[in-house]
Order: structure tokens, then C-alpha cells, then sequence
């Protein structure tokens, strides 16, 4: 009886040290400019106007945005409110870890999902117009999480 | 490609009842059949008349060489060193000296004549059973002299249908993306080459983005994507003329195009307000069909060969898995279970397995499933992989790998790969340049 629980508690310690070097290998990979899987940083972005990113970005395999998406994309209605004139395009990308046609359908997905948002922000249909090139054009060229996290993105990209 | 004509002259005997030799492709092959294919032989006048005509100097050998990749390729042959042929190839066509070829081990022994008549090549040969002394195979092939890898192709086929019986997959070509330029900015053209890789052609020239070329089984009709003017459509080109149109009128992206098994209907997908269903159009009557009809993204659709049931991918269930239905949408029904995600689901042209890509820990896999989902196979493991497409004979698939570019973004390559059904005989496909998104045509001849 006590020695099954002796095994017990090597058994627990064992778990608990696995789980932690999970999660030490895994806070590692992620590095400090993602949440989750979700690129915060600024290395690819561009801007509409001061202040106004012209991008938002995705977890894997989601089209759902993130808290600082939608702030994000609230910037972009308000400027496109103030610049009546500027029509946009907005571009859906996936990362290179996906087969091929899916990622299509999923970049139009994520392209889509940001277009619904601006729209709820009084910006006109007719004013957007959405195209998915799926893993065709990554903006970073690199095979890691970092480089994917920068990859899967709606990017606003103004048509005149 | 019309103006081939390739008249079976000589049918000697092909009575499969005295066959001694026969190869086993439902496994794989660890004891590849020794062939000898001696040079397929002809005279001074008519070497020196076809080395005026195509600048080759001696074509039955290039015709013998073509042959033998061939067989060497399949994994299932092994085709033996010519510098050990003893007997001239002349007089081997004529009566082998079966003594001789056995003492090199050779079970089966190709001979043939090439000759120019009237500005026409005929080549014929026999394929020779060297254990039993019996000739298994004897067939006559004419053509213009400038398709002379096809009859080499068109005899490989012959051949291994004697052999196997199944038929072969030879004379084919496979259409595909050639690749350039870095990750960022890549450069993507139509090509079309013959299955070993010769006669590359260019059918676009780059300008726009195109993807996912399939060919038409019944015709050389292709379909494919294109982003001609940034406007993701699917086309439909006739590679004998170079004329396109696209296909049907869709207020957004179409893509994941294929043809029925009948070549008269396409299938895809069409992309509106972030939802991806499947719809047909018949190419006679240009009648539009929606197939699908459900909020999650339904894409890369596949007719069974019998054109009754469609297997198709879907994220209705949270993530990528493959479905199939009947072919009017109805009996939709998940059939991949296993760990990891499912895509490209292509059903095999013999009607029982369907092909697929996986994904699972990072790793892809290229695998097969009977088609109620039972009876998973997984080929190959990799970095990346996916797409495979089907030989028409459907005993080996091709597909793209890409490999992991490295820490500042380089080294990124894409290659085409084909495998056996088995699992075995994993090889590079020669490209001029980085490939991807292979199809596999039907026999160009039967």
C-alpha cells in the first residue's frame, strides 16, 4: 500500500516534469512576437495611414478574429469612413502547411471574415471586394511557426 | 498529336495459357525480373535516312534505351547491362540463341527492327520467354519518325501487360506547375511532359498565377486555375489548340477543378462570402449545378470512376476531413476517422480505394482508404507532401513534396515523387524545373 503510492508520487512528479518541459520547449518555439499561435508582432505590416496596420492575423487553421484584429480592423472602417473614395481588396493567405485547395477556400474564409467586420462598421459591400491566394504568396519565406504565424493574414490593400 | 497513327500490323501469338513468366505487382517487388532489351536493330541505309531526319545516330538504341527506363522505373524489372549481350540484335530478333541469354540470367528478352518506309517508321518487336524458348509477344507499330519515344513507350506497355497482366502506363504524359523564383514570389506555369519525363512543353508563359491542372480521361482537355486577371476562375484548355475559355459564370473564385470519368461535366468548388461549396457544370450544356450545400468550406471533389458517388474534403466536423456522397449531393458521409487532418481525396480509376493526403504531428502523409474509409494505408511520410494522382492503370501515384527552407528562408524546392500502390519503388520524377500539382493522363493509345 505504501509502496504503491511511493509509485504514485513518482509517477506524479514524472508527469508533472514532463508536462513542464512541454511547456518550457513549447513557450520556447512560440517566441515573443505570438499569442498562442497568433502573430503580434509588426515585421511585415504596413500601414493605410498612421496608426492604421493594413493586416490582421490568424491562428491555425482559423478564420476567427482576435481581439486585436478587430481593434485593428475598427482603425481601417474608421479611415475608410473618413476616405469615402478608397475602395479596397482584401487579401486571405494561409500558411504552407496546408494542402493546397483548402488553403484557397480558407484564405477566402479569412478574407471574408474581416470584410463582415469592416461591413458591421458601416463600410459598404460594394466597397470591398475579397480574393484568397491560399499559400501562394507568403510573406515570409521561412519553415517555422514564426514564419507561418506572419503568413496567415487578411492584409487591406486599397484598389484606387 | 492527332496525326499519329499507329497501326498494329503482326499479332503473331500472345496466348497467355503458355506464359511461364509472370510479375506480381499487388506487392512489392524485392526480385525485379531480369530482362534483356537488346538494341532494336536495323540496317546502314535506314540508320543513315533517320539520322538525317531526326539527328540521332542510332534510333533502335535510343528506342531500347526509352524501353528499358521504363521497365527499370516500375521497379518491377530489371533490365541487365547490353555489354554482356553476346548475340548480335539483328539475329536475336530473327531466332535468340536462348542459351546465350539465359547464361546472363536474362527471363525475358526484348528484340526488334526498326525501318523507314515511304517517310514512315515502323518498329516492330518480340518480347521472348528465354526459359521456356517461346516467343510471348510479337507486334508491328507504325508512325511518323518524330513520335519514336511513344512507340517505345507503346511497347514498354505491351510488354508489361504480357508480363502482368495489367495494363500499362507508358505511354502518358502528366501536366503539372512548373515552379520558379523565390518562395515569395513565385513564378508558376502550366507544363506538360511525357510520364519519363521527356518533351517538357510550356502552355503558359508565367504571367498569372496557375494551379492545380487536371486533365480531361477521356480527351486532352485539361482543367485548371487561374488567376487571369487576378480574377481566380477555372479554365478549361484544350492543349491541341491552346484554346481556352472559363468555365461557367461565377460571381467569385472557382478552383479545385476536375473532370467526370465521362470528360462531360467539371466539378469544383465556388468560393462566395467565405463559404466553399461544390457545384457541377456540364461542359455540352453548360447547365450549372450546386452539389453541396453547407456552411463549412467544401472543397477538392473526385467522381468515383462509375461517375455515382463524388468523395470530397470538408471542415464540416471543425477540421478537414474526407466525405463521400452520391453524385447529386445526397448520402453525404465522413469516412476518415483516423488521427490528423484528410485532404485531396482522389479516387482510384479501379474504383476501389481512394487516395489522400494527411497530416498529423506536423508530419504529411501520402495514404489510401478503401472507399467506406476502412483499411488505411499510409505510403510515404514527409516534411510536406500532398496530391497525389492516380497511374490510369491506378498502381502507382505521383504527387509534390516541397522540402523546409531553412533559417534565413532558402532551400525551398519542389520536386514531383511517384510511388507504388505497395508502398515501394518511392521515386524522384525528372523535372526541367521545381514541379508541382501533378495529373496523370489515360493511355494516349490503347
Amino acid at each position: 500500500m505504501i509502496l504503491s503510492k511511493f509509485y504514485k508520487n513518482i509517477f506524479l512528479v514524472t508527469l508533472l516534469s514532463l508536462v513542464l518541459t512541454a511547456c518550457a520547449t513549447q513557450k520556447k518555439a512560440v517566441g515573443p512576437d505570438m499569442q498562442g499561435d497568433v502573430y503580434t508582432g509588426t515585421d511585415t505590416v504596413k500601414y493605410l495611414a498612421d496608426g492604421v496596420a493594413d493586416r490582421v492575423f490568424f491562428a491555425t487553421n482559423e478564420s476567427i478574429l482576435t481581439t486585436r484584429s478587430r481593434e485593428t480592423l475598427r482603425k481601417q472602417a474608421a479611415w475608410l469612413r473618413k476616405n469615402s473614395d478608397v475602395n479596397v481588396v482584401l487579401e486571405g493567405h494561409a500558411d504552407e502547411r496546408g494542402t493546397r485547395e483548402y488553403n484557397l477556400a480558407l484564405g477566402e474564409r479569412r478574407a471574408n471574415a474581416a470584410k463582415d467586420y469592416l461591413m458591421t462598421y458601416g463600410i459598404s459591400s460594394n466597397r470591398i471586394s475579397v480574393i484568397s491566394y491560399g499559400k501562394e504568396r507568403p510573406v515570409d519565406s521561412g519553415s517555422n511557426p514564426l514564419s507561418w504565424s506572419k503568413n496567415r493574414r487578411s492584409v487591406t490593400v486599397k484598389a484606387n | 498529336m492527332k496525326k499519329i497513327l499507329l497501326f498494329i500490323i503482326v499479332f503473331l501469338f500472345s496466348s497467355k495459357s503458355f506464359a511461364l513468366i509472370t510479375v506480381d505487382i499487388t506487392r512489392g517487388n524485392l526480385n525485379p525480373l531480369p530482362v534483356a532489351v537488346s538494341p532494336i536493330s536495323s540496317d546502314k541505309n535506314t540508320n543513315n535516312a533517320l539520322e538525317k531526319e531526326l539527328d540521332i545516330k542510332n534510333l533502335g538504341l535510343e528506342i531500347s534505351k526509352v524501353i528499358e527506363n521504363n521497365l527499370k522505373t516500375t521497379g518491377l524489372f530489371n533490365p541487365l547491362n547490353k555489354d554482356a549481350f553476346l548475340q548480335k540484335p539483328d539475329i536475336a530478333h530473327v531466332k535468340p540463341r536462348f542459351e546465350d541469354w539465359s547464361l546472363i540470367k536474362a527471363q525475358a528478352l526484348i528484340t526488334g527492327k526498326v525501318e523507314l518506309n515511304d517517310k514512315k517508321l515502323r518498329v516492330e518487336f518480340r518480347l521472348w520467354d528465354v526459359l521456356a524458348g517461346k516467343e510471348m509477344l510479337a507486334l508491328a507499330f507504325t508512325t511518323v519518325p518524330k513520335n519514336w519515344r511513344r512507340v517505345g513507350h507503346i511497347i514498354t506497355d505491351k510488354v508489361y501487360e504480357r508480363l502482368t497482366g495489367e495494363k500499362g502506363y507508358f505511354d502518358t504524359r502528366i501536366i503539372y506547375v512548373a515552379e520558379e523564383g523565390p518562395k515569395t514570389k513565385r513564378i508558376k506555369k502550366l507544363a506538360i511532359m511525357d510520364q519519363d519525363g521527356f518533351n517538357t512543353k510550356y502552355l503558359t508563359l508565367g504571367n498569372e498565377l496557375v494551379l492545380t491542372p487536371r486533365f480531361n480521361p477521356t480527351n486532352q482537355m485539361v482543367t485548371y486555375l487561374s488567376y487571369f486577371k487576378n480574377l481566380p476562375r477555372v479554365y478549361l484548355l484544350d492543349i491541341e489548340t491552346g484554346i481556352q475559355e472559363v468555365v461557367g459564370d461565377f460571381p467569385g473564385m472557382t478552383f479545385a477543378p476536375r473532370f467526370s470519368p465521362d470528360g462531360k461535366k467539371i466539378i469544383m468548388s465556388f468560393a462566395k462570402d467565405g463559404n466553399s461549396d461544390i457545384y457541377t457544370m456540364d461542359l455540352e450544356n453548360r447547365i450549372v449545378e450546386k452539389i453541396t450545400n453547407h456552411p463549412a468550406i467544401d472543397t477538392s471533389p473526385s467522381y468515383s470512376p462509375n461517375g455515382k458517388y463524388v468523395t470530397f474534403n470538408s471542415d464540416r466536423s471543425g477540421y478537414q476531413q474526407i466525405y463521400v456522397m452520391k453524385s447529386d449531393g445526397s448520402k453525404v458521409r465522413r469516412i476518415s476517422f483516423g488521427k490528423g487532418l484528410y485532404g485531396t481525396p482522389v479516387w482510384s480509376p479501379r474504383g476501389d480505394l481512394i487516395a489522400f493526403t494527411k497530416l498529423h504531428k506536423g508530419k504529411f502523409y501520402i495514404g489510401v482508404m478503401r472507399t467506406d474509409g476502412k483499411g488505411e494505408r499510409l505510403l510515404t511520410e514527409n516534411y510536406y507532401q500532398e496530391a497525389p494522382s492516380w497511374s490510369p492503370n491506378g498502381r502507382v501515384l505521383i504527387f509534390y513534396r516541397e522540402t523546409k527552407s531553412d533559417d534565413k528562408g532558402e532551400g525551398f524546392t519542389a520536386k514531383l515523387w511517384s510511388i507504388d500502390l505497395t508502398g515501394y519503388n518511392e521515386r524522384l520524377v525528372n523535372t526541367e524545373t521545381d514541379a508541382s500539382d501533378p495529373s496523370w493522363s489515360s493511355l494516349l493509345s490503347n
